[in-house]
């Protein structure tokens, strides 16, 4: 083993030994060693990514086997590592992130009991996370994959005595398995025709797999793979209509909702598609079906945020919208795009919940928007950082959501692909959605009337009551629907987080702002991803867009004359209005679009449908199959009636033993009898 | 190959040690007879491992084999032998012996020397089982095994102990008079020969081989359970004490199981591919409409037994579809489901003991009282819903893949799996762990003792090794399985 390949390990080992010690050595080490440990970890695993990003800048990429998982028939299945420069982006961005929630979870959990848990728990995501991007095979894929799924679900479930972080957490691990049962076809069916479950070994067969059709069925192969593979990043990227999971999933403490629903483990499902390029440029089908579920998923999520008073749920819905948005890069192949948005996306956006959390903490755990304002002249730190990341997020020019969304923009536009021409209405109208919405929050928190320190009646038929981040002492849990026990007394100021969570916010700030200016040549144009994502020559609509390229300063300064620009401006003056000036207006259109807001407020009734369709179907089912088939046909038909048979005949059988010898003797005459007569007529 | 006779080592030393713990006598004596029952044990442990450490991988002949006359007169033999079919569940079974012993230790305050000498007696005999390569030898320790079960069940059973046994018991009288038969008919078409070995390589016509096949399937199906005839089982589970659930749901089920590949495979190879689609059928049945009952039910136990039946359908669907994922993953499931839901089982216990209600409503908020069972309770869950990195994963996902190789729609019904196995789990683990506590007597629990600690950490290690390591197990398998497979496709008739 090189020096290399030593710190390739290292990488996800690391952060995988912080996770153990702070994990089963939580009481020993005490909670200064559980996040000392923890922090180490994940820090020299960022360290060594930054090492390893130079040797590849270099040119060295590695594909190699680490050991043999099993072997069965023909097929080899192994856990190895693959360092392209997809990879080392993505453990760049996931070390990266990771290390800030892990310094700003020393101040958002300082009270918790469940302190050192919480640092075993992130730690070892990152190890998941970073098992799943560096993988050369669908079986560690699929390890990495379900993995952080099951870190995911520990965390949403984090404070475990709370009904709806337990109803959630389950909700998230079902409805992504829904998405790993495709997943699993996907994969199913590469080892079934490609006979090899190792990444370049499949693409070199690529190829000779697009003639093919899946027998029993008549699909074309590639196409039934590629969709069963993106159904699986459906579940994980919480694309429509498996995105239910994701708002629910901000039950758990907001850190993670940074790093896991936000940031890194969401847009694995969108990692996943960009690595798979050489087999989705093969089914235009697949593309298609991929443009059109994400940029549904852009448009309607984005509206959905309009109507949130929490303020997590504001940030998640946006998160819905920009993994739509992503998506729907991917669906034009422009897949470079797509994992530049992942990547600015996930430093504003862990920036925006890290300063949404840093909120919560100065209103001492008080969710509800209706109940902050004016806040900036209290937490100066986190207002600005979230004011940049706002920015950044509905895509203001120079900053980096700019450049990654605006190419999404651009590549949909010059895209003809089926479904394209949706596609830019979508995300050109949510343009306009998210910078309402952003500034609809950023408003409502950080200026105006100041509106805590007075108790506020709640709409009793909204979850929010449910979702507020508190500490899991019994006292909450008892009383989680009583606001008594959140946010700030009357008379109480909300005040500025401690350093170790603004600090975060600031590093965090500064890739929000300068990564997109800084990398977009390099990682768009600049032939980066060259050898990693593959391209149809009929879907160039990057090479296209390189040409109009003139540098990122003459980008951003066209930018400001864009329709988007105009676009994000408007929802940006309109909020301004709506909740600044005129506050009656919103209240008015509320009441005068009743149907439209109820469909909003009730998310389209997806959880409803899932809950009476799907939930309560399976119980029926379940129940049906049990009382009919196993207790009334099974046991009562065939068990217990033969049982009752045996019992029927050995009662009249003893009818004939009754010990009196007439009975016997009439017997036995009666059977010479018949012998005798069959004997006579024998021939 | 040394000259010990490690086959019968590990069949007669844990029934020596089971007659000694017997010899014990009263309850007077209960801890020597455990702690006797303890050495047995170990030491039936310690003459397995030989098994796995001097296996040859690169053949698919018996190993280890051991042949001496027995009644000369019908040319019944007492031939012992593994291959890598065989070996692993030798060894799966000895260690389960062990933990079952560790588990009754305080638990069980009557009777315990014939407590232990149950489950030793039974260890040996199922070693018999696994081993034996006549079939006279094979039949009786296939019936001799079930004679300890039944007293456990109804010596230290529930309330409902006699219906159980009751049921149990018609439903494996006919599968094996019907099972006899077949071997009396191989005795006289293979003139006069009660060795498996030979068997395998008798030319049969097809109306001979369905009889065959029907005859072993009535034996094996109810022991797997297959659907229909699967419906025993939650019953005998809970009325079980929990010892016997961890032995009937870890080796029991494998018993049935095995019969297939020992006997249904090789000697009708052209009738089980004509009943393979009916198979197959009835896999997925077990898989998808078990997975549904699981979900409804409201007795842990229960919920825990039909479980094993959906987990088990996929092990007899990995078998007839007839490629080495599908049988070697079905062999591994075999294994990770020994551990997984002995754990399981054993997790139950541990709660029944302390609230003697294996209701799911009767609990919620474990986790505030007893952490350490509460994580491990997690892994063993997650394991039951195949999560990778657990051995439950490893086989599931090699069937599963091996059934799209089949037939796409085939893998399509199996991975429901994914979705349905998961949720009932988890729902149960959400009732009955998570949560504010409702119940006082939830608050008074205790976390589990080192006892306790001990061996459910065992079986974690084992999980998870399992999970993360699985060539050595896979390694042990595949010249017996190609073995295997390339004699089902050559026609006997």
């Amino acid at each position: 083993m090189t020096e290399m390949q030593k710190l390739y390990l290292l990488v996800p080992l690391a952060p995988l030994f912080g996770a153990i010690v702070a994990g089963l050595f939580g009481k020993v080490v005490g909670r200064v060693g559980a996040h000392s440990v923890t922090i180490l970890g994940v820090a020299v695993s960022f360290l060594a990514s930054i090492v390893i990003f130079q040797d590849v800048q270099a040119g060295n990429v590695f594909n190699g086997t680490l050991y043999t998982w099993a072997t069965s028939g023909s097929l080899t299945l192994e856990v190895g590592f693959l360092i392209d420069s997809l990879t080392v982006m993505m453990m760049l961005v996931v070390t990266f992130v990771s290390l800030m929630v892990h310094i700003y979870t020393i101040g958002y959990m300082s009270e918790d009991p469940g302190y050192q848990r919480f640092f075993s728990y992130i730690s070892l995501f990152t190890f998941s996370m970073l098992m799943l991007v560096m993988s050369n095979n669908f079986l560690q894929l699929f390890f990495g994959w379900e993995a952080v799924g099951l870190v995911s679900y520990l965390l949403i479930g984090f404070w475990y005595t709370r009904p709806t972080a337990i109803f959630a957490n389950m909700k998230a691990f079902l409805v992504n398995r829904v998405g790993d049962f495709g997943f699993l076809l996907g994969i199913g069916l590469i080892a079934a025709f490609a006979g090899t479950l190792n990444y370049a070994e499949v693409f070199a067969k690529a190829g000779e797999m697009a003639g093919m059709t899946v027998p029993s069925t008549g699909w074309p192969l590639i196409t039934a793979i590629c969709i069963g593979l993106f159904i699986g990043a459906m579940g994980k990227s919480a694309q429509v209509p498996l995105h239910v999971w994701l708002p629910d999933s901000m039950e758990g403490p907001t850190p993670i909702s940074a790093l896991i629903h936000a940031a890194t483990m969401v847009t694995a499902g969108i990692f996943m598609v960009a690595r798979m390029s050489p087999l989705f440029e093969l089914s235009e089908t697949a593309l298609s079906f991929v443009l059109v579920i994400g940029a549904t998923t852009a448009l309607f999520m984005g509206f959905l945020g309009i109507v949130q008073n929490d303020i997590k749920r504001v940030v998640a819905y946006s998160t819905l919208s920009q993994l739509g948005y992503m998506t729907v890069a991917l669906g034009v192949s422009a897949y470079s795009a797509a994992v530049f948005h992942l990547m600015t996306h996930a430093f504003f956006k862990a920036l925006l919940f890290l300063g949404a959390g840093s909120v919560i903490i100065g209103m001492h755990h008080d969710q509800d928007m209706r109940n902050m304002g004016g806040l900036w002249k209290y937490m100066p730190i986190t207002w600005f950082t979230s004011l940049l990341g706002s920015l950044a997020l509905i895509g203001f020019p120079f900053l980096s959501g700019f450049y990654s969304k605006d190419m999404i923009i651009e590549a949909v536009k010059l895209s003809h692909i089926p479904g394209a021409s949706y596609a830019y209405f979508c995300v050109i109208v949510g343009v306009f959605v998210t910078a309402f919405y952003s500034f609809r929050m950023y408003f409502l928190v950080f200026h105006g009337e100041e509106r805590f320190g007075k108790h506020v009646e709640h709409d009793a038929h909204h979850d929010e009551g449910h979702a507020h981040d508190g500490h899991a002492d019994q006292d909450h849990d008892d009383h989680h629907d009583d606001h008594a026990h959140h946010g700030l007394a009357p008379g109480q100021k909300p005040h500025e987080s401690p350093w170790v969570v603004t600090l975060p916010l600031v590093l965090l700030a500064v890739p929000s702002v300068v990564v997109g200016f800084l990398t977009i040549e390099p990682m768009l144009f600049g032939g980066f991803f060259d050898k990693v994502i593959h391209i149809s020559e009929s879907h160039g609509v990057l090479k296209e867009l390189a040409e109009e390229f003139h540098g990122a300063v003459a980008m951003g300064v066209h930018g400001l004359m864009t329709l988007p620009f105009a676009l994000a401006m408007s929802g940006v003056v309109l909020a301004w209005f709506f909740y600044m000036i005129a506050p009656s207006i919103p209240a008015a259109i509320m009441r005068t679009f009743k149907p439209i807001h109820t469909l909003l407020e009730n998310k389209y009734y997806f959880d409803r449908f899932n809950e009476i369709v799907f939930a309560g179907g399976a119980r029926l089912l379940g129940r049906g199959l049990w009382k009919f088939g196993d207790q009334a046909v099974i046991d009562g038909m065939v068990v217990n009636g033969s049982a009752k048979f045996v019992g029927f005949i050995a009662q009249l059988s003893r009818l004939f033993q009754s010990g009196h010898i007439y009975q016997y003797a009439f017997s036995m005459i009666f059977g010479v009898v018949i012998l005798l007569t069959f004997w006579f007529n024998r021939g | 190959m040394t000259g010990i006779p490690f086959l019968s080592l590990a069949i007669w030393v844990p029934i020596v040690g089971g007659l000694l713990a017997l010899a014990t006598g009263s309850d007077r004596n209960a801890s020597v007879a455990r702690f006797v029952a303890l050495f047995f044990a170990l030491a039936g442990l310690a003459v397995s491992i030989p098994l796995y450490t001097g296996f040859d991988v690169s053949t698919s002949a018996m190993q280890f084999v051991e042949a001496y006359q027995w009644i000369p007169r019908f040319n019944i033999n007492y031939v012992l032998g593994v291959d890598g079919i065989s070996v692993l569940f030798v060894l799966l079974n000895s260690f389960i012996t062990v933990i079952v012993v560790v588990a009754g230790w305080e638990v069980i305050q009557e009777k315990v020397s014939q407590y232990m000498a149950g489950f030793l007696i039974m260890s040996g005999l199922i070693n018999g089982i696994f081993s034996a390569l006549d079939g006279v030898l094979f039949y009786v320790f296939f019936e001799a095994s079930l004679i300890p079960l039944f007293i456990i069940i109804g010596v230290w059973g529930g309330p409902n102990r006699v219906y159980a046994a009751i049921k149990f018991f018609l439903y494996t009288l006919a599968g094996s008079l019907l099972m006899l038969v077949a071997l009396l008919y191989l005795f006289m078409e293979s003139g006069g020969s009660f060795s498996i070995l030979d068997w395998h390589q008798l030319k049969l016509g097809m109306d001979a081989q369905t009889l065959i096949f029907w005859a072993f399937l009535a034996s094996f199906a109810v022991k797997v359970p297959m659907f229909p005839v699967h419906t025993w089982l939650p019953d005998a589970h809970v009325e079980a004490p929990t010892g016997g659930s961890i032995v009937l749901a870890a080796i029991g089920l494998k018993l049935g199981a095995y019969g297939f590949l020992r006997f249904s495979l090789p000697i009708a190879p052209d009738a089980s591919q004509a009943f393979a689609p009916m198979m197959i059928t009835l896999s997925l049945i077990a898989v998808i409409y078990i997975g549904f009952v699981a979900l409804v039910q409201t007795d842990m136990k229960k919920l825990v037994a039909y479980s094993s039946i959906s987990h088990m359908g996929f092990v007899t669907l990995g078998f007839f579809i007839f490629n080495p994922l599908g049988v070697e993953g079905a062999l591994v499931q075999m294994i990770s489901h020994g551990f997984v839901s002995g754990a399981m089982f054993a997790c139950i216990g541990v709660l029944y003991d302390r609230m003697h209600s294996r209701q799911i409503a009767d609990y919620g908020g474990v986790v505030n009282v007893m952490p350490k069972f509460a994580a491990l309770f997690m892994l063993f869950s997650m394991a039951n819903s195949g999560l990778p990195a657990t051995s439950g994963f490893v086989g599931e996902f090699m069937v599963a893949l091996g059934a799209v190789q089949y037939n796409f729609w085939i893998g399509f019904a199996a991975a429901t799996t994914l979705i349905v196995g998961a949720a009932y789990t988890l729902w149960m683990y959400k009732r009955v762990v998570f949560g504010a506590i409702t119940n006082h007597h939830v608050s008074e629990l205790t976390d589990i003792n080192n006892r306790e600690f001990v061996f459910l950490a065992i079986l974690a290690v084992c999980v998870l090794v399992m999970g993360i390591y699985p060539y050595p197990i896979t390694e042990v398998m595949h010249a017996s399985v190609n073995d295997l497979l390339k004699h089902v496709f050559v026609s006997k008739l």
